[in-house]
């Protein structure tokens, strides 16, 4: 490889560097003239396009860094916080956890399959490429109003993505959340979660370390599919996106990924290599940038050495290309020969396309000829950042102090606001999404979708690692900040109902373009609930992935910060499921209710979709003592069942409390009396966080209330379990429910595939 | 009894299978697809996954793998093999079983529990349970559908030859039990020898009570106490 400085020149054929060539790269005139600072020339064609790629939204996050910097990143168990492939947590036992979340939501709204399955394959690669290997994905879907065809049409084409590619892949889905309002007509939200384990030692990082190693591209070749993603992603969709932008959207070939995972983790056992990266967004070009940076090295490769697809591709197309399956491997000096027998093993090719320099330099050559030539720091770490203030929008205000006094009384009376709230597509079973994944293979699958968190277990020991993902949308649009603390509230109570200890999270934050005054304010909002509620309760952020520009013809979605929270079971004798299970157990309510309707599936599904008032107060002290209380329940062992109040409130729960798992008969009755001083509708629908509703023998009811009292957690006994085919039977003050479990089974179970095959 | 787990690149459930069999008192080892030779193997499971992508047909390209001639002759022998799922979907394209899977009737891949019948014991792969046994454990395919022309399905039922079929909770045969259309609810079939099984659902995910069921173990514990000597000849399934 040629070693000398020579500066790159055009190429023959290169456009001129205009104003306009600029600005359609999605640079500003400033950022221009910081680049030319940084080359101190003018910067080539290609040039300009890896700059583009990596001072995008999408790798720069220059509209979100300083206020993601407030978020807390460490803990005593955090071995890897934000920066890296994946965050990793130490899990006990000798393990540690990769895990990250990530979205693919424009590319899901051109071409739902393959947007959500090269979703589902990049963050796999993620997870594997820090040595761990794979063994849980979750996911967090947002789509519009189900009585639209194109909402039918994304929604089955997503998951039928997710699916495929992850069971071919052979990774269990173990949980997530589905969404239905019209927030996300046009722009659904596509959020994927991997987690993945590894013996803490076999860890490796993205770094290019050791002057004279060997970069290798490893995988699939190169080809002219997905060139500029990181900037598409970074844009807004406007009418008829979606042929015009299908050629930005990457082809997923889940075998590739199976053998490039088998292969990848066969790599670092070897110890043949010392860093590798998947070419994710802006593929070659930020995985080759990035590892340099990391380890202050430099990197020079050369474009002609790629293995490609097709003849004729220039520098640019090869750097920007985000070709699925492919990765970037440094390997040790004199090691390239056993790296491709590894790769021949697996049937997939590898080729030496430069090496690690101490140039502190990006540097490309094709055939020998210089094209790019850029200081990899500055590209990779000198992304201009903004803060710009924000404001409130005038109509979230409105909608959030409206009188919600007319809506109290629900039009047909209450039995048929229970049925419609309970069937409506948010509350009512996703059995129809989950039953397309692969939910037990490899036999580690402890607490399978459907409950309040995935459970899968430490292969070879009895721990266990829940996981769930959270956000309610409408919360988070009527209030950004306590509905970010209420999604990272809800998330921890979710594990912590299967009996896990809240670890860390991993977040997506999908909003619209922080462009607008009103975004940046949601987006701000959001960050610091979610600062505050991470820091309280001790789960810090390990990294996640920032999605703005979410919006079509100027209507943003509603801002979505996904949480994906990790918990850790020690003893998986002492799991908690959320269905009640024998008859004449004792029912109790852990926490207050206080009847909060704002922003309510309740309003939304008996209102004719109203999405108004204040949504839920989040108390982190309350939740924080509900949890550590649940755990010293489940630790305990006196509990039989335990299961969150969230969307659909006290309704949702209890019914799916009863009705448990499909497939396992009709479920068990209960007989449920409750005295508070609330209208029916905000006792039984209101979303009031901060509850659990817990079952035990009766034998073991003094002791729960004991413990309950030694956390101050309030804790009242609701009823009774009431046995197989029983009824479900609520008494208010004011009202008397009488519920057949068949019926309940017809809109719990019976709503999505209802509207599915129509 | 040493148990050859066949590992296509694109297999998926080889380790499931190799735990089973070490669960159930066995000695496992991997072999790669490209391998010719079986070694001193007493039994063959095939697993599920997705043996080359499938992409073309599920087990369409899996039998062209080196391995699959030992697998083949191996059968020939009287040897015991087990498919699960597109282990199931490979020995019938390598025409080592008769009939084919169908997409299934939904069109969408399945993954859930189901409940079969055991309907008959005593055989290799079903000493262990009672004829009439309902058993639960999980499936997961999308191309399960058990096809067959009428000659053959015949021939399967008048020689005993469905080990298992889908049922409902209770044993009954219904239309609603079948999850993915299976003629006559078939979920396992023999071949005519008795040495060779294939099925859709997964025994090798219902090995520990953690798991939520234990009923695969019996399938695998039968196995390894059938004790079948390679190249002994016809063994009578009564």
């Amino acid at each position: 490889m040629i070693a000398t400085a020579e500066a790159p020149r055009p190429r023959p054929g290169d456009p001129a560097i205009t104003p306009e060539l600029v600005e359609d790269h999605g640079l500003s005139p400033e950022e221009y003239e910081q680049i030319r600072g940084i080359m101190g020339r003018k910067p080539t064609f290609t040039e300009l396009g890896v700059f583009s790629a990596m001072w995008s939204e999408h790798c720069g996050y220059k509209n979100s860094k300083r206020l993601l910097r407030l978020l807390p990143t460490r803990a005593p168990w955090v071995i890897q916080g934000p920066g890296e492939n994946a965050g990793v947590i130490d899990v006990g036992a000798g393990y540690a956890l990769a895990f990250k979340i990530e979205s693919h939501n424009h590319p899901s709204a051109v071409e739902p399959y393959q947007g959500a399955a090269t979703g589902i394959g990049g963050i796999l690669r993620d997870v594997f490429t820090m040595g761990a290997r794979p063994v849980a994905t979750l996911n967090s879907l947002h789509f519009g109003d189900l009585d639209r065809p194109r909402v039918r049409y994304l929604f089955s084409g997503v998951v039928k993505g997710i699916g495929d590619y992850g069971n071919c892949v052979g990774i269990p889905s173990t949980g997530g959340e589905v969404y239905f309002d019209r927030g996300y007509e046009d722009n659904p939200i596509v959020n994927a979660m991997c987690l993945g384990l590894m013996r803490k030692e076999d860890l490796i990082r993205g770094t290019a370390e050791g002057v004279g190693n060997t970069l290798m591209a490893v995988g699939a070749r190169t080809g002219r599919d997905g060139i500029h993603g990181a900037t598409f992603a970074s844009e807004e969709l406007s009418e008829g996106d979606d042929e015009a932008s299908r050629p930005q959207v990457q082809v997923g070939d889940p075998f590739t990924e199976k053998l490039l995972l088998e292969a990848s983790l066969e790599l670092i056992a070897s110890g043949h290599i010392v860093g590798i990266q998947d070419m994710g967004a802006a593929g070659l070009t930020s995985s080759g940038a990035e590892m340099a940076g990391r380890s202050g090295t430099g990197v020079e490769m050369d474009v002609a050495r790629v293995p490609v697809r097709e003849a004729g591709m220039t520098p640019y197309e090869i750097l920007l290309s985000e070709s699925q399956e492919r990765m970037l491997v440094v390997a040790a000096a004199g090691r390239e020969d056993a790296v491709r027998e590894i790769l021949e093993k697996w049937e997939l090719e590898a080729a030496t396309i430069g090496s690690v320099t101490a140039s502190g330099t990006f540097r490309v050559l094709e055939a020998g000829v210089p094209v790019a030539d850029i200081p990899a720091l500055p590209l990779t770490e000198g992304c201009p950042t903004y803060e710009r203030p924000g404001e409130e929008a005038e109509e979230v205000r409105s909608l959030r102090d409206m009188d919600l006094s007319h809506y109290i009384s629900p039009p047909d009376g209450l039995e048929s606001a229970f049925l419609a709230v309970v069937g409506s597509p948010n509350v009512a079973s996703k059995q129809w999404v989950y039953e397309q994944y692969d939910t037990t293979v490899r036999a580690n699958s402890i607490e399978r979708p459907g409950g309040d968190a995935g459970v899968i277990r430490v292969p070879g020991t009895n721990r266990g690692v829940a996981a769930s993902t959270d956000c309610n949308g409408r919360h988070t649009y009527l209030n950004p900040r306590s509905g970010a603390m209420g999604a990272v509230a809800e998330a921890a109570r979710n594990v912590t109902c299967t009996g896990a200890v809240p670890m860390a999270i991993t977040n997506c934050l999908n909003f619209g373009s922080p462009l607008k005054p009103h975004i940046r304010h949601q987006f701000r909002e959001a960050v610091l609930g979610m600062r505050d509620a991470c820091s309280h309760f001790e789960t810090p952020v390990t990294g996640g992935n920032v999605s703005f520009y979410n919006e079509t013809d100027g209507e943003a979605v509603y801002p979505t910060p996904v949480i994906g929270m990790i918990g850790v079971i020690e003893d998986l004798d002492t799991i908690v499921r959320h269905s009640f299970r024998d008859e004449g157990d004792a029912i109790l309510l852990l926490g207050a209710n206080r009847g909060e309707l704002g922003g309510s599936e309740y309003l939304y599904a008996v209102h004719d979709g109203l999405v108004a008032g204040e949504p839920p107060d989040v108390n982190l002290a309350t939740e924080r003592a509900l949890q550590r209380c649940l755990l010293a329940m489940t630790g305990r062992k006196v509990l039989k069942s335990a299961h969150d109040v969230a969307s659909g409130g006290l309704a949702a729960t209890l019914v799916e409390s009863c009705l448990g798992r499909p497939r396992k008969g009709d479920g068990v009755g209960a007989a449920v009396r409750f005295d508070d001083d609330l209208p029916d509708t905000a006792l039984l629908f209101g979303e009031d966080h901060g509850r659990v509703v817990v079952s035990c023998g009766r034998e073991e009811e003094d002791r729960v209330r004991r413990i309950a009292a030694d956390y101050g957690v309030p804790c009242t006994r609701i009823g009774t379990v009431t046995g197989e085919g029983a009824a479900l039977e609520i008494e208010t003050r004011s009202s008397t429910l009488k519920l057949a479990l068949n019926v309940l089974n017809d809109h719990y179970f019976g709503t999505i595939p209802g509207i599915m095959s129509e | 009894m040493k148990v050859a787990v066949i590992t296509f690149p694109g297999s998926n459930c080889d380790q499931d299978c190799v735990r089973s069999v070490e669960l159930a008192g066995g000695s496992p080892s991997y072999v790669w697809h490209r391998e010719t030779s079986l070694g001193d193997a007493d039994a063959v499971i095939v697993p599920g996954g997705f043996a080359h992508g499938d992409y073309l047909r599920p087990g369409g390209i899996a039998r062209f793998s080196p391995i699959m001639d030992a697998v083949i002759d191996f059968g020939r022998d009287g040897g015991l093999i087990v498919g699960i799922c597109n282990g199931f979907q490979v020995l019938c394209e390598a025409g080592m079983l008769p009939g084919a899977l169908l997409r299934n009737r939904s069109l969408r891949f399945q993954s859930h529990d189901c409940h079969l019948r055991v309907e008959r014991s005593g055989t290799p792969f079903t000493a262990d349970y009672a004829r009439g046994q309902v058993i639960r454990m999980p499936l997961s395919h999308a191309d399960g559908n058990y096809y067959a022309d009428p000659g053959t399905l015949a021939g399967l039922e008048a020689d005993g030859r469905v080990l298992f079929r889908y049922c409902d909770a209770r044993g009954n045969v219904t239309h609603e039990a079948n999850p993915n259309g299976s003629l006559n609810n078939i979920a396992g079939i023999v071949n005519a020898r008795g040495n060779i099984l294939g099925m859709m659902p997964h025994p090798d995910r219902a090995i520990e009570d953690i798991l939520g069921s234990v009923d695969g173990l019996p399938l695998f514990r039968s196995l390894l106490a059938a004790d079948v000597a390679v190249g002994a000849g016809t063994r009578e399934v009564a």
